[in-house]
């Protein structure tokens, strides 16, 4: 069994919900280890980093110091790509600029805290691919997924600027929907943006880009898509009614985490389907029991 | 300023040093490259609501403009998608030039009103609790913004409440990390040294 220093990040306890119920479920099926992050912080995410730059590279690295110190060696494994970004972007950025290493050690050391930049930080997809395997999950899929169609959404921040997907045309989701039994549809839209916190800030710009895809899903005949971010999950899914009254359109595409997915085809409980806010269809009701 | 009119500036009116600042950004050299071929603004998924594109933009900064570019809404639309910097035949980190510019249309009060409005409550949250209670941060900032906004989003609070994807705990007694103390030792030696 792998064992991973796990960062949930602060969505995974609200909006997120269901995406830590459902990975901590897939996870003993797939049997590796996360071991959480005792006392982590938040990493910073788009907002903190677009306003302070030390400051957030700091605050990033107290997490990574603390890593380094709960399971020396281990990967420190993030779910949501905003987490994944920003503790990956300190981790190289600590590496690359001298200037800011410096100015960020001062400030750990206050902390009392200490960072060698001896880990890696990887997204939870990346080790399912290819740490777990795509044999092994076809290996434990007990019901396969047969004739649901997927729209593999990798979003933007898992595969630019750093990623382990092509960031154009993204293809590990697709094999993972494969290696469960179901159909990717062509998504040409799987590595763009949905608007992100601009949700908030910019929200007729933000429901236009979540719109396009929304729309790319249902013009290639998808039953579901899945994401690999709660910030993702919530923008198509909370805002797909918000979308339908400002375009005039009827979507009503079900969100899913794509470790939800997994679950279905494991059959296992909990994966906190019911939290969803756009409800499956019967295409993708039948696989859920 | 109407960006589909010329602009003419007095040559005295410029700043070359602008561009010196974002030099000092982790790999801001890189904006000396910039060929114009305008990569970033087709790329860029916010284009289209922008007072100026991103290829504008650092044209604006290379020339000095440096109050248009400041209190431009363009900095602030940015969504950190980073396709603009993942096909910059340059290698300019264009997302990391955003958020140079927003920090310095900050410091200088040149941001267009609550255009940080959502950052700056973030960061005063992490700040207090190190974590970001989502509930609060949707909460503050909806109220902060307008009543309407706030209005227009209930029912949508409401389904998420119902999912259990929100919770009354959550904004009235968010979690507090335990080493918050050494979280804000650590933010105040940077801001002691100065480079935030």
């Amino acid at each position: 069994m792998n064992t991973y220093t796990y960062y949930p990040g602060c969505s995974m306890s609200a909006t997120g919900k269901a995406y830590a119920e459902s990975l901590e479920t897939v996870a003993k099926v797939l049997d590796i280890r996360l071991a959480e992050l005792d006392d982590w912080n938040c990493c910073g995410a788009t907002a903190y980093f677009s306003v302070r730059e030390t400051l957030s590279h700091a605050i990033s690295a107290r997490n990574l110091a603390l890593a380094e110190a709960q399971g020396p060696g281990r990967d420190v494994v993030a779910a949501c790509s905003a987490c994944y970004l920003g503790l990956n972007k300190t981790n190289k950025y600590l590496k690359e600029f001298p200037e800011l290493r410096k100015r960020v050690d001062s400030a750990l050391d206050a902390g009392g805290l200490k960072y060698d930049g001896s880990l890696e930080v990887r997204h939870i997809l990346e080790v399912v691919v290819k740490d777990v395997g795509l044999e092994k999950v076809a290996a434990l899929t007990t019901r396969k997924l047969e004739g649901l169609k997927v729209a593999s959404y990798a979003g933007c921040q898992m595969v630019r600027p750093y990623g382990f997907d092509d960031s154009e045309c993204p293809v590990l989701l697709d094999n993972l929907v494969r290696a469960v039994g179901a159909t990717p549809v062509p998504f040409a839209m799987a590595a763009r943006c949905c608007g992100g916190s601009q949700m908030m800030t910019n929200e007729d710009a933000a429901l236009r880009m979540t719109k396009n895809i929304l729309l790319c899903a249902q013009d290639a005949g998808a039953d579901v898509i899945i994401t690999t971010c709660p910030l993702c999950q919530m923008n198509l899914d909370a805002f797909q009614a918000k979308v339908n009254h400002a375009f005039g359109t009827s979507f009503n595409i079900p969100i899913l985490f794509f470790t939800q997915l997994l679950g279905l085809a494991f059959q296992v409980k909990p994966l906190g389907i019911e939290r969803g806010v756009a409800k499956p269809g019967p295409a993708l009701a039948r696989f859920i029991s | 300023m109407d960006a589909s009119k010329p602009v003419i500036r007095l040559e005295r009116e410029m700043r070359p040093d602008f561009l010196e600042e974002i030099f000092e950004i982790p790999g801001g050299e890189h904006i000396k490259a910039c060929i114009q071929c305008g990569t970033c603004s087709g790329s860029c998924p916010a284009s289209p609501q922008m007072e100026y594109t991103p290829r504008q933009i650092i044209a604006m900064i290379r020339a000095g403009m440096r109050d248009d570019v400041l209190s431009s809404n363009t900095i602030w639309m940015c969504a950190s998608c980073y396709l603009c910097q993942e096909r910059c035949p340059a290698q300019i980190k264009i997302t990391d030039v955003m958020y140079a510019l927003k920090r310095l249309s900050v410091k200088e009060g040149k941001a267009p009103p609550k255009a940080a409005l959502m950052a700056e409550l973030f960061v005063d949250n992490i700040n207090t609790y190190g974590r970001n209670s989502e509930g609060l941060l949707i909460m503050k900032y909806y109220l902060g913004k307008s009543w309407g906004k706030a209005l227009s989003n209930a029912g949508l609070g409401m389904a998420l409440w119902k999912a259990g994807r929100l919770s009354a705990g959550e904004v009235f007694s968010p979690h507090r990390i335990k080493g918050i103390d050494q979280l804000r030792k650590i933010i105040a030696k940077v801001v002691e040294e100065g480079v935030v």
